[in-house]
């Protein structure tokens, strides 16, 4: 082999005294235990190595073909959100001990993911009013998912409701987990961009595992949840919410409203929105469903010398101990993203988090009333976070492409998966909009209605 | 607080010192209280951290110096293939084109990253030998869970619900029977025979008209690969199960044999492995599922598809399984992944595998006079030494692994595969040099050497680490999950 590789160090030097001190004369005589009928003969059909230059050269060609929001002004939210990340985010997250590092086996030298872990569990907590957090989920949806399947192995019921105002992908991940355990589910219908009570009153019955339901909605209203809640409770049911943690600095967290769990996405903070991954989901609930919970856990303790320490803890929960007797099968969490979630909440604090939930609610009722001015119908009058529903009179994708040759992404199609809103469009209006992007949307839609 | 304790970033917090820069904001001021009604505005503050930004620097500074990864030192952890993680990778997931695109944008403007996805689906079709690829699964268990859901809808497909059995080697990752059972499968365990292979005749005993499918890692947890794979394919695919691959071990295989060629029809890869994700201290990971086009009608919506020169998500597909994640998988973890096989071609990952191979032979070698070694034909990528002989001098495995911390080593994946006593999984990976195997290799032997003339040296091990063994059964007792300030401790316990 003749191949020269900055990421593979072995000179021949180096091979031919390894072979010898195995004892064969070639590396191939390592290979003999694969099947001469099974093995693969001559070169993978497979583009050629790029050097280092060219490769970042052809990549961010390839980049500069994708319209991205550092050059435009995006109003597009619908579960992704371009939101302020804190610049220090990225050189925590780049610091390699943290990336470079596996899950935290051996605690004495990895202390300090536990550690960070353990506050990323606590920020998650205090957010949320929920007694414990996990160290992560893949994302919101599975999360979601994870929770649905997670209420019906408790309640020994095998029947969830999921309100039609959750996200409609995360709707369909709790479709595909449910139907891995037979579980069946059942949607809820909206009625005026909330969840329709009285038809919630009639779906619920005593097989009911648990109502899941979204906080803000996906139509940005914010749900009576406390409501559903006890409405759940009254048959036996879990009431598993979903909710934006962004939202949470001012909202009423969910845990003083009577959720047993609680799950959603920590990408408002400071995760790049990444074409829709990684992410990092969340999960948290009560003390009493503790050992029910998926994925990892970081708990303190002391070593001989009583100082403090973090270790993954309540490991009979897990698949690795449970193998096929397991609920969940989850291994990975999202770690980095926990971290860069971690800091961006340190950043923001608890001051900075109110302020940036309190600017997302101002704004968005700043381009609410200036799309109503502006002759707009904007649908739903309940209580909203940072998005609003606008109806128009043509199509959203045609508006859209208008919009970009000014500048904007526009907002998230509804019709695209609810028919009957065909023609309206949900405009999510984070603190990054400036007054300015806004009032020019809203003129340029104005010019496209007309 | 004792003083050795490192603080939580709530210990270091004061009343009205910021980490933020928010604009001020530039529309009319709302009165909360009448926007939120219905007790919908939160009374109490979440108590997060109140500090400077040098105080977030300082405090995550620390905590990454009570941290090990690969760019630390050496990180043989068998089975997660701790390599070295490319800048490059790290450079692209971060152009503004990648890195700041949303999932719903119109596909026209995203075109760039809908065309890199195909061509990675291309350039993995073809490492595996698989026909369609998804890069949606986010993790490799994910991707195990996808693909057996996609077997379990083949044979429902086809009018045999009856076929409820998943066959999985005792020697399998904890991950395989767990998702075959929230995939609604029950699990049979085959035994391993005494060359650490897949025990034909428990198979052959096993294997009937409800099985779905039979989970295979090649090579095994062992190391070792399974020789009898294509009598193997050929015995589940004589009753019409399917043969899953499970990918945790493909940087063994890379151009010398192809999991399509080996008779499997389903593959989960493990991209934070093999093709450097990187590990991220826990994930996000990636974990694309390749399969034959006889399942292919059943992969997760959407699927990539390529018209006219244009990319495009399909929907409209009446058998898929559904939706297994929002969106379209771990974009900027496989975008590092795809990078990365840019980065080598296929000259480069064949060395990757020669190299990975000739490594973990180099060391088991070299260590086999040492330790006890239950298999002793050639390793592939890893291999399992046994600690029974050091158990009966008093000295556990647990202490081996706590005495390299000394040396500056990650230690290896011990305890695992559970057929092996005491067992050391080491995987050194291509991506490290002779010097660094060599000093591995002497510390093993002193460590050896210890426990014959010193042992309580390895008992008490560590000594040179920030903290010493923790009490994981007071963690467990008596949890402790988030932190609580001391003065509300006091008024819980009062």
């Amino acid at each position: 082999m003749k191949l020269k590789h900055r990421y593979i160090p072995m000179t021949d030097q180096d091979r031919d005294e390894m072979l010898s001190a195995i004892g064969v004369a070639t590396i191939d005589e390592l290979f003999e235990d694969i099947p001469e009928k099974a093995r693969f003969k001559g070169e993978l059909n497979i583009k050629q190595a790029k050097s280092e230059s060219a490769l970042t050269k052809e990549l961010a060609q390839l980049a500069a073909k994708n319209a991205d929001a550092r050059t435009y002004a995006s109003f597009l939210g619908a579960g992704v959100y371009d939101h302020y990340k804190p610049i220090i985010v990225d050189h925590v997250i780049s610091r390699s001990e943290f990336y470079t590092a596996y899950t935290p086996y051996q605690p004495e030298i990895s202390q300090g993911e536990l550690q960070a872990i353990f506050e990323f569990q606590t920020m998650i907590c205090e957010l949320t009013g929920m007694d414990i957090a996990n160290s992560s989920m893949y994302d919101g949806g599975t999360a979601l998912a994870e929770a649905g399947t997670m209420a019906a192995g408790h309640t020994r019921r095998k029947k969830i409701l999921v309100s039609e105002t959750v996200h409609p992908e995360s709707r369909d991940v709790v479709a595909a987990y449910a139907a891995g355990q037979y579980i069946e589910v059942v949607t809820i219908p909206q009625k005026d961009g909330v969840t329709d009570m009285a038809q919630l009153e009639e779906l619920l019955d005593d097989n009911t595992a648990g109502v899941l339901v979204q906080y803000p909605n996906f139509f940005g209203q914010v749900e009576d949840i406390q409501k559903i809640g006890e409405m759940a409770h009254d048959k036996g049911g879990l009431l598993v919410v979903s909710a934006n943690p962004l939202a949470l600095g001012v909202l009423t967290p969910p845990g003083k409203l009577g959720a047993d769990i609680t799950v959603g996405d920590a990408q408002p903070f400071g995760i790049a929105e990444q074409f829709g991954g990684p992410h990092c989901g969340y999960f948290a609930s009560t003390k009493k469903l503790m050992r029910k919970m998926p994925g990892r856990l970081v708990g303190e303790t002391t070593d001989e010398e009583g100082r403090r320490g973090y270790v993954l803890t309540l490991q009979a929960r897990e698949q690795h101990i449970r193998r096929d007797k397991a609920t969940s099968n989850i291994c990975s969490n999202q770690a980095l993203n926990a971290l860069a979630a971690s800091v961006a909440m340190t950043a923001l604090g608890k001051v900075g988090v109110k302020e940036i939930a309190y600017q997302n609610i101002a704004k968005t009722a700043y381009a609410k009333n200036a799309f109503e001015k502006a002759g707009f119908e904007v649908k739903y009058g309940g209580a909203h976070f940072n998005e609003i529903v606008v109806k128009v009179n043509k199509s959203v994708k045609e508006i859209n492409a208008k919009l970009l040759d000014k500048g904007f992404i526009g907002g998230y199609d509804l019709g695209l998966t609810y028919p009957e809103l065909s023609n309206h469009v949900l405009i999510a209006v984070t603190e990054q909009r400036t007054k300015e992007e806004i009032d020019a949307l809203v003129q340029e839609m104005e010019a496209l209605h007309a | 607080m004792h003083k050795d304790n490192q603080p939580l970033i709530f210990e270091i917090t004061k009343e009205g010192r910021i980490g933020y820069s928010l604009p001020e904001l530039d529309v009319p001021e709302i009165d909360l209280s009448s926007h939120l009604p219905n007790g919908f505005l939160r009374e109490e503050s979440a108590d997060l951290p109140e500090v400077s930004e040098l105080d977030i620097m300082r405090h995550y500074t620390a905590l990454s110096n009570r941290n090990h990864g690969v760019d630390t030192g050496f990180y043989p952890l068998g089975s997660c293939t701790m390599k070295y993680n490319p800048k490059i990778n790290e450079f692209v997931a971060r152009i503004p084109g990648f890195a700041n695109i949303h999932p719903l944008q119109d596909e026209s403007t995203v075109q760039g990253a809908m065309e890199m996805m195909y061509d990675l689906q291309q350039h993995l079709s073809e490492i595996t030998g698989m026909d369609e690829v998804t890069l949606q699964p986010a993790a490799g268990a994910h991707g195990e869970w996808t693909a057996l859901m996609m077997i379990r809808a083949f044979h429902e497909a086809n009018g045999e619900s009856n076929r409820t059995k998943v066959l999985v080697p005792d020697s399998a990752h904890g991950t395989n029977p767990a998702s075959a059972t929230v995939a609604g499968f029950d699990t049979v365990t085959i035994k391993t025979n005494e060359f650490g292979l897949v025990d034909i005749e428990d198979l052959k005993s096993k294997v009937d008209q409800d099985t779905a499918a039979f989970m295979l890692t090649n090579p095994n947890t062992l190391g070792l690969f399974e020789r009898d794979v294509l009598e193997i394919s050929e015995i589940i695919h004589g009753v019409g199960g399917k043969m899953y691959y499970d990918g945790a071990n493909l940087n063994a295989i890379m151009a010398k044999v192809r999991p399509g060629d080996m008779g499997f029809d389903a593959v989960h890869l493990n991209l934070h492995k093999t093709f450097t994700g990187p590990h991220g201290g826990g994930g996000p990971g990636s974990g694309p599922v390749g399969v034959t086009s006889e399942l292919a009608p059943f992969l997760p919506k959407p699927v990539l598809v390529k018209k006219d020169d244009q990319y495009t998500f399909e929907y409209d597909l009446p058998q898929s399984i559904g939706r297994v994640k929002p969106f379209y998988g771990n974009f900027g973890i496989y975008l590092r992944a795809y990078t990365y096989i840019r980065s080598m071609g296929p000259d480069g990952l064949k060395a990757v595998t020669e190299y990975a191979v000739l490594n973990a032979n180099y060391m088991m070698r070299k260590l086999q006079p040492y330790f006890d070694l239950p298999y002793t034909q050639h390793c592939m990528h890893e291999f399992v030494l046994s600690g029974r002989r050091q158990k009966k001098l008093g000295v556990r495995t647990l202490d081996m692994a706590k005495r390299l911390l000394d040396f500056g080593f990650h230690p290896p994946t011990i305890y695992f595969p559970l057929n092996v006593e005491e067992g050391m999984m080491i995987e050194p990976t291509e991506t490290e040099s002779k010097e660094t195997l060599d000093s591995f290799i002497e510390a093993m032997i002193q460590i050896a050497n210890e426990v014959e003339e010193t042992p309580e040296i390895v008992q008490e091990a560590p000594h040179t680490t920030v903290i010493n063994r923790l009490d994981e059964t007071k963690a467990a007792r008596q949890p402790v999950l988030r932190y609580i300030k001391e003065e509300e401790l006091v008024a819980v316990k009062s």
